[in-house]
């Protein structure tokens, strides 16, 4: 039975890394002109009249935040879009009929996502190092952020789908919830240069912990401890998990 | 496992959130190897119980049973004896047509090296295999009917069933289709198929059921339900004459010169009309019947009002 459900996992984390790689123009791409833009504006121009932050130079204290964005808004995007599409076009009646948990479906659909999310980390990792050079603080820290951060923001997407009824339903949470959470999740800014006030409510927000927890990996910088950033992390990717679990297996939005 | 059934369906119920009852508690066994036809109008059910069986649909209660495989308690091994065609092409239109069919094996634990050589296999049998590197939305319709053959077929089921597969398909195509699944039906694949084609049905099944207003009006088999017609419509091409045809005894008339039908009970035989057509100097140039035996006996069935009494 484990060999039935590894080659069904491998055969539908396949699928999804084959179809954002054929679209590549369109999964891949954007993320990277978007970032280079993002450096070259706000970490060369304005960044240059900023000045330091936490210590480091603006463009060195917003590399981290950006490539987190990036991990961010793709995992999110690609599990929400490619489960929407099987739902919408029925192929995901494909696994439905056949003998696949819905385990399986759940991290076979969040592998495809985690692989995107690193894959465009990785060309904006690349591309932010034509304009800046840094020593990573630690590559652990910088590697379980990043997959938690992807499997959660994987989980968030694929729950949306599975709720969404139409494309409106898709493109409600990342635009008026996902990028406005990112925006004010510290990517530009310290929160030490917030008042005590949105110090506070700033912190309600899960995506200011990963982008922290990520700035420390890479250059031992934070706003927030760690051991938060890692047990919130932690706790919503079980909660995310669960809900999924459960909607998926009740059938709702999927099963008649 | 294997009690000699193919499908077993006991007290199968389904009633939607909107109130609506789509299956009254169905009882339906199919037996291993047969060829069977589940028939019905629209909207009387045949897709509900489609749709329970393979997992698309979630029913209300009663038990599904493939080769002897409860799909509530063993799941994985239910699933792995079915094949579904479905009614509406439900594959990614963007992915290839190998693809499509070598993921499906993927999903059933086929190793890739496995899915991989029996997608070619069964892209071969259904003459796509020079199509297996296009996108499926570019395939004809008919092209995309027989890829989800081969999707179908790609973990190699015992049973296999088509939800009116040769729907919209041109009659070369459909009787290379029903050559095709009578074929893999004496290799001993159980097909159940749903289709509005009733001449399609009487060909290829030997069994079939009847569902309407979500009840099982008939289940028996083909020989015996045709022999239930109790009279058939024929009509006969004739040179014509002067003179109208006379027959007495027999309900006709005369369609247009040269053209007669003829309604013959199942006492009435052949013999003594052309004896009486004979008498009249009537030259026959041809004979055929009014409509298939199959649709008069399903329309009589669906249209009375507690069914059949062929369950």
């Amino acid at each position: 039975m484990f060999n039935l459900y590894w080659i069904a996992l491998k055969s539908i984390w396949r699928k999804e890394v084959t179809r954002f790689l054929r679209i590549w123009v369109q999964t891949l791409i954007p993320p990277v002109v978007t970032m280079s833009l993002y450096f070259i504006i706000f970490g060369n121009l304005i960044g240059a009249r900023v000045g330091q932050m936490g210590g480091f130079s603006y463009m060195h204290f917003i590399v981290p935040g950006l490539i987190m964005m990036s991990v961010i808004t793709n995992s999110y995007t690609n599990v929400c879009s490619s489960f929407f599409s099987a739902k919408f076009q029925h192929n995901i009646e494909e696994l439905l009929v056949a003998p696949v948990p819905t385990h399986i479906i759940i991290w076979g659909y969040v592998g495809g996502g985690v692989a995107r999310g690193i894959c465009t980390g990785a060309l904006v990792t690349v591309v932010s190092m034509l304009f800046v050079t840094y020593d990573v603080h630690s590559w652990l820290i910088v590697v379980i952020t990043l997959l938690l951060t992807s499997i959660l923001f994987s989980l968030a997407g694929l729950l949306n789908a599975v709720y969404a009824k139409s494309f409106d339903d898709i493109s409600i949470i990342p635009t008026f919830v996902l990028t406005p959470l990112t925006y004010l999740g510290g990517v530009f800014y310290s929160l030490i240069l917030l008042p005590e006030f949105w110090q506070w409510v700033s912190k309600l927000n899960p995506i200011v912990y990963m982008i922290n927890g990520f700035r420390y990996g890479f250059l031992g910088i934070s706003d927030v401890p760690l051991i938060v950033t890692f047990a919130m992390l932690f706790l919503f990717v079980v909660v995310l998990y669960a809900i999924t679990w459960k909607i998926i297996e009740s059938g709702r939005g999927l099963r008649n | 496992m294997s009690s000699g059934l193919a499908l077993e369906l006991v007290g199968l119920k389904k009633i939607y959130k909107n109130g609506v009852v789509a299956l009254k508690g169905i009882d339906l066994q199919v037996k291993a190897g047969d060829f069977y036809a589940l028939l019905g109008p629209n909207g009387a059910g045949k897709s509900t119980t489609i749709g329970i069986i393979s997992s698309l649909v979630t029913k209300t209660s009663g038990q599904v049973k493939i080769f002897g495989y409860d799909l509530d308690h063993d799941v994985v091994n239910a699933k792995r004896q079915l094949g579904l065609v479905p009614q509406e092409f439900n594959f990614n239109p963007f992915e290839t047509v190998f693809q499509i069919v070598a993921n499906q094996g993927g999903y059933y634990g086929l190793p890739r090296k496995v899915a991989i050589q029996r997608a070619e296999r069964y892209l071969r049998i259904l003459d796509l295999w020079e199509k297996r590197n296009s996108r499926a939305r570019a395939l004809s319709g008919g092209m995309k009917r027989r890829l989800m053959i081969a999707r179908a077929l790609v973990h190699e089921p015992k049973l296999l069933i088509l939800d009116e597969p040769t729907a919209g398909v041109d009659i070369e195509l459909r009787r290379s289709m029903w050559e095709f699944l009578r074929k893999i039906n004496q290799q001993g694949i159980t097909i159940i198929l749903t289709t509005h084609y009733l001449e399609e049905a009487e060909m290829l099944c030997r069994h079939i059921g009847i569902i309407q207003h979500g009840t099982l009006i008939a289940n028996t088999s083909m020989k015996q339900l045709l022999a239930n017609s109790k009279s058939e419509t024929l009509i006969f091409e004739y040179l014509p004459i002067e003179k109208q045809p006379q027959l007495p005894g027999y309900q006709y008339k005369i369609t247009e010169p040269g053209s007669l039908e003829v309604v013959i009970s199942k006492e009435q035989g052949l013999n003594q009309l052309f004896s009486l057509l004979l008498e009249q100097k009537i030259t026959v140039m041809s004979m055929h019947n009014k409509s298939n035996r199959l649709e008069e006996l399903f329309i009589d069935l669906v249209s009375q009002p507690q069914g059949g009494n062929y369950v």
